[in-house]
């Protein structure tokens, strides 16, 4: 007999619950009743098998009427008040004082930009080349990264700029790096005290928690349109996309590294009478330190991947050959650019990392062996990175990178080799396709978007309430409400079903290699780098690989999002099902369970609230990738705002596809949150956040 | 002389509107009463007591007692409810925040039962770290500390990082901080407790060793009954906040003032620990007179040699006069009882 017996299954809940709520922590006074006996998550799923089988039911009586299908090209009055809306903002721009205060901070923006890309990527009158020459920018890079990181990461920086260079986008690479950079900066400027703010003050993480909880909610894609509205078009919205789409990452992580300081060195510290600043810069800030450049490295990688987003707003950089490519369904040109928005995050996200080890290092004693070196190193290389930028100010050749055929011939090879892939493996990866679509994808799409609105209405409801209870229902009915207002049900299903499908399918695949990993070192230790490496790159260059293989469809979207999705996913549910305690699986063991069991039994019910973060956060990944999606045939909300991008006459029904998106993302997270009463403190911009374990800490804790 | 440490009816109530119960019959409910009627949790329960220049003041209790709340409502890392604190003459209670940082700066050190390091600075700077922060100079400040380091027995280990010490000596450390400043008294928040028993007795022995050389008031938080009978020379013992008892560690053992203290020192050696003073008795008409003399602070075991050589009871004297005689058989009593229990 190997029964986990309910005093088990109530340790787990607290488990969970403690590792959730430390409100919970205290244990029941003495002589208190005791406490209220909790369902098992697993009747839940009785009544919503009876919903699901009535919901079918009704479909099966009902389908094809009052869907609210919309055709593409077509909208209805509320979009067309809408881009009135916007028509009328547009014309106020010179006597609405806050469309003259967001130009203005525009304005700012673009000629900031403006004065780096003479800088570095462009002509700076009356010269004929930018300021400084790719020399000099190369050698200024590698020097940074030789200081900040040391001299493997110095190798990684020359050989990522040569890479731009050789492979003939220079000017492009470095207006992504720019648009980078002055948002990161402005990041620290804003995020930094925000950061303390949370990380000092119970109140305020509160509060601030909820704003960055939206703004992590809402996919990407969808900060673009009012951005564009409030600061135009070009390189002034993609500074603003990108600052706001940054900023989460280091106030959520740097708050939480300081707010995990432990309470007695901060009580031992303040009983030795330090001011309020001496307290934050010499106990809260440096041991923080580590996690604070966490935050950096996520805000850094966030920036990146929204300054490539930016390209649908005209933002300058790598993005725009990569989103001219999938425009045109051509692999072969959108590769390259690929490729070094890749090689860019590689870079960035090795240079940060390292240099957050290094200052690690220095800071426990164990920094330069030899002083004089290091400042020898110091001063030498500043020297040469000056001559650099002297000789790429004299030298033509030395400030415009030399033309190279190689990009070209990569490309070309690329899309021979798609060609080739398409005429051998068509049959498979068709095959593939059609399968999922036809059995899993059509025929869900058709109970969610063939049902009458208000059967998917009701249905959907009754489920959040058994999944989420009250609270999770009447969050669900407000944006169901809301989304049937935007006028356009019918595609908010079919991208729901394209969300729900890809979930389930990322949460297999989370299942099986995260218990996996969190059974096997050897595979955990294989497996992690993979997806490490796969959460730095930006979501846009998933679509090119997937593409490739399977064409512009809905299946194309829904693979994206799970390469997308899949590696949080899995790092949660290893670290979840990792992170049970010995002593209860070495218990169960001792009554001779089978690992099945084990694993059934022990292992997944206690790591409950990693599973549904896990969904959580699957949900919320899937759904911003299947509306970029909308630019590779997922059609529906994702096209709607691509189509709103494009047309001025569209804007209005790009803006409620937007809003529509945001209202299915609250749903739900809300519902997945209430579900198991998880506490996310992470987003889709800060996936490694659930990594950060302090390095340091009470002893014996 | 007047108390170092002076604190009258201090209440500290946690939860919202706590300010409200005091006064109120609510107070006089028990903790898990009024928990379950208010919500609030009361930590510490209208304590008073003195503490005089140079002595050591153990609190003692069971966790959840609310020893750990008091000792930091005394220099308000946590704020009171209501009552007063007299620290060295200035009212800590109602103190400026500038007067309570003074306070904490050149008065008063806490040593922490999980040591408080800070884990990226060197020991040397650890221990300057109160030095520092009102505002000495580098070299000053340094040399200052390396003399507190090798008072604590850590000389050569100025240059390590926290991590690379044994708890014992991470504590050494904590104790070399609070020292540092040359604070009139120190407030020991179970110090040892999470320390192996071998060090722990080293680290005890280390204290009153300190105490002994340096005279420092000390209020010493514990939840072991033998470090509190080996250091206190008195002891205060909590329950539920509240105050039990307050006495002399021979006191506390041989007369406990309820059922809750009997039961915690009823496996106290009482031969250990009580006193001439606890078992003596009026001379009984006829017995010799001529034994030999102890003074009345002698432990119980210490007089049984005597006791068992001597023919005549012994005379227990306070000074020059004789306050009782103590027997063979009197003391026996003690030692025999022990073994019952």
């Amino acid at each position: 007999m190997s029964q986990v017996g309910p005093g088990l299954r109530a340790t787990a809940y607290v488990e969970t619950e403690k590792l959730n709520n430390p409100k919970d922590r205290r244990p029941v006074e003495p002589g208190a009743a005791p406490p209220v006996v909790e369902d098992s998550g697993i009747s839940r799923w009785v009544p919503a098998l009876a919903i699901v089988v009535l919901w079918v039911v009704a479909w099966v009586l009902t389908k094809g009427t009052h869907t609210l299908d919309l055709p593409s090209l077509s909208r209805t009055d509320l979009h067309d008040r809408l881009t009135e809306i916007q028509n009328g903002l547009l014309e106020s721009r010179s006597t609405n004082p806050f469309m003259q205060f967001t130009n203005a901070i525009a304005d700012v923006f673009r000629s900031t930009v403006d004065w780096f890309q003479r800088l570095l990527s462009k002509p700076a009158f009356p010269r004929p080349v930018p300021q400084i020459g790719w020399l000099g920018v190369t050698a200024i890079a590698t020097y940074v990264g030789l200081v900040v990181a040391g001299w493997r990461i110095a190798l990684l920086v020359v050989a990522s700029f040569l890479s731009f260079g050789v492979l003939g986008y220079w000017d492009p690479s470095m207006d992504t790096l720019i648009v980078v950079l002055i948002s990161v900066l402005l990041a620290i400027i804003i995020g930094m005290p925000l950061a303390v703010w949370i990380g000092t003050s119970a109140r305020a993480n509160a509060v601030v928690t909820v704003f960055l909880d939206l703004m992590q909610t809402m996919p990407t894609f969808v900060y673009l349109l009012p951005i564009v509205l409030f600061f135009g078009i070009g390189t002034s919205a993609a500074v603003v996309a990108t600052l706001i789409y940054s900023l989460p990452p280091i106030i959520r992580i740097a708050g939480f590294g300081i707010r995990e300081v432990p309470t007695t060195t901060i009580e031992a510290t303040d009983s030795s009478g330090q001011t309020y600043w001496q307290r934050l810069f010499k106990v809260q800030l440096p041991m923080a330190r580590k996690t604070i450049i966490v935050g950096l490295n996520q805000t850094t990688l966030a920036a990146l991947s929204m300054a490539t987003l930016a390209s649908f707003v005209d933002g300058p950089g790598l993005g725009k050959p990569v989103l001219q490519g999938l425009r045109v369904n051509d692999v072969g040109t959108a590769f390259v650019p690929g490729v070094l928005i890749v090689v860019m995050a590689v870079m960035l996200d090795r240079t940060t990392t390292a240099a957050s080890e290094r200052s690690e290092r220095i800071a426990r004693g164990g920094g330069h062996a030899n002083p004089l070196q290091r400042r020898i190193v110091v001063l030498g290389g500043a020297v040469v990175a000056l001559v650099a930028v002297y000789l790429s100010r004299t030298y033509v050749s030395l400030a415009e990178f030399p033309t190279y055929g190689i990009g070209r011939s990569i490309s070309t090879a690329v899309s021979d080799f798609v060609s080739w892939i398409t005429t051998n493996f068509g049959g498979v990866t068709g095959g593939l396709k059609d399968g999922v679509t036809d059995w899993l994808l059509n025929p869900v799409q058709s109970v969610l978007a063939e049902s009458p609105w208000y059967v998917s209405f009701l249905g959907i409801a009754a489920l959040a309430l058994v999944f989420g209870g009250m609270r999770a229902l009447a969050v669900c009915v407000v944006c169901l409400l809301g989304i049937r207002y935007l006028d356009l049900w019918h595609d908010a299903m079919i991208t729901l079903n394209m969300t729900l499908v890809a979930t389930v399918l990322v949460m297999a695949l989370a299942l099986v290699f995260g218990v996996w990993m969190a059974r096997d070192r050897r595979v955990d230790l294989g497996i992690r780098p993979l997806l490490d490496a796969g959460q730095t790159i930006p979501p846009f260059v998933y679509l090119i690989p997937v593409l490739a293989l399977f064409g512009p469809s809905r299946f194309t979207a829904i693979v994206a999002g799970i390469v997308y999705a899949a590696p949080a996913a899995i790092k949660l549910v290893a670290d979840g099902v990792k992170g049970v305690s010995p002593t209860t699986i070495e218990a169960g063991r001792s009554t001779g369970q089978t690992t099945w069991q084990e694993i059934t039994k022990v292992q997944l019910p206690m790591a409950k609230g990693s599973l549904v973060l896990a969904t959580n956060q699957g949900l919320l990944y899937v759904l911003s990738m299947t509306v970029i999606g909308g630019l590779v045939g997922a059609g529906a909300l994702g096209f709607d705002v691509v189509y709103g991008f494009s047309r001025s006459e569209a804007w209005g029904k790009g803006a409620a596809a937007g809003l529509t998106i945001v209202l299915l993302g609250v749903m739900l997270d809300r519902i997945t949150r209430a579900a198991a009463d998880v506490r996310r403190d992470d987003g889709p911009g800060t996936r490694r956040a659930f990594n950060v374990r302090l390095p340091i800490g009470p002893p014996g804790t | 002389m007047t108390a170092a440490l002076s604190v009258d009816s201090l209440w500290k109530i946690f939860g919202p509107r706590s300010d409200k119960i005091i006064g109120t019959p609510d107070a006089e409910l028990s903790r898990a009463d009024l928990k379950a009627k208010t919500g609030n949790v009361v930590g510490v329960k209208d304590v008073s007591f003195d503490v005089a220049p140079g002595e050591v003041f153990v609190v003692m209790g069971l966790s959840g007692s609310g020893k750990s709340t008091l000792v930091r409502l005394l220099t308000r890392l946590i704020e009171p409810t209501s009552g007063s604190v007299q620290l060295g003459g200035v009212d800590i209670t109602s103190a400026s925040e500038g007067q309570l940082r003074d306070v904490r700066r050149k008065q008063v050190s806490m040593v922490f039962q999980h040591f408080g390091l800070l884990p990226h600075r060197q020991v040397i700077d650890n221990v300057a770290y109160g030095l520092e922060v009102r505002g000495v100079p580098k070299k000053e400040r340094r040399a200052k500390a390396s003399e507190i380091v090798d008072l604590v027995g850590l000389d050569g280990y100025e240059k390590s990082y926290p991590d690379q010490l044994s708890g014992g000596m991470q504590q050494r450390v904590g104790l070399a901080r609070a020292l540092a400043g040359d604070p009139e008294m120190l407030l020991f928040d179970e110090p040892f407790s999470a320390l192996d028993p071998l060090i722990r007795r080293d680290m005890q022995n280390e204290v009153i060793r300190l105490h002994r050389e340096l005279g420092k008031t000390m209020v010493f938080i514990t939840h072991d009954l033998a470090e509190a009978l080996k250091l206190g020379d008195r002891i205060m013992i909590l329950r539920d906040g509240a105050i039990v008892q307050i006495g002399t560690p021979d006191e506390v053992v041989a007369r406990p003032a309820d059922d809750y203290v009997k039961d915690f020192v009823s496996e106290v050696p009482k031969a250990h620990v009580l006193t001439l003073k606890w078992v003596m008795r009026e001379p009984r008409p006829g017995e010799a007179m001529d034994g030999p003399t102890l003074p009345v602070t002698t432990v119980v075991r210490q007089a049984a040699r005597a006791a068992i050589a001597s023919d005549a009871p012994i005379r227990v004297m306070d000074g020059d006069t004789m306050v009782g005689v103590v027997d063979e058989e009197d003391i026996m009593r003690v030692v025999v009882a022990e073994e019952e229990a």
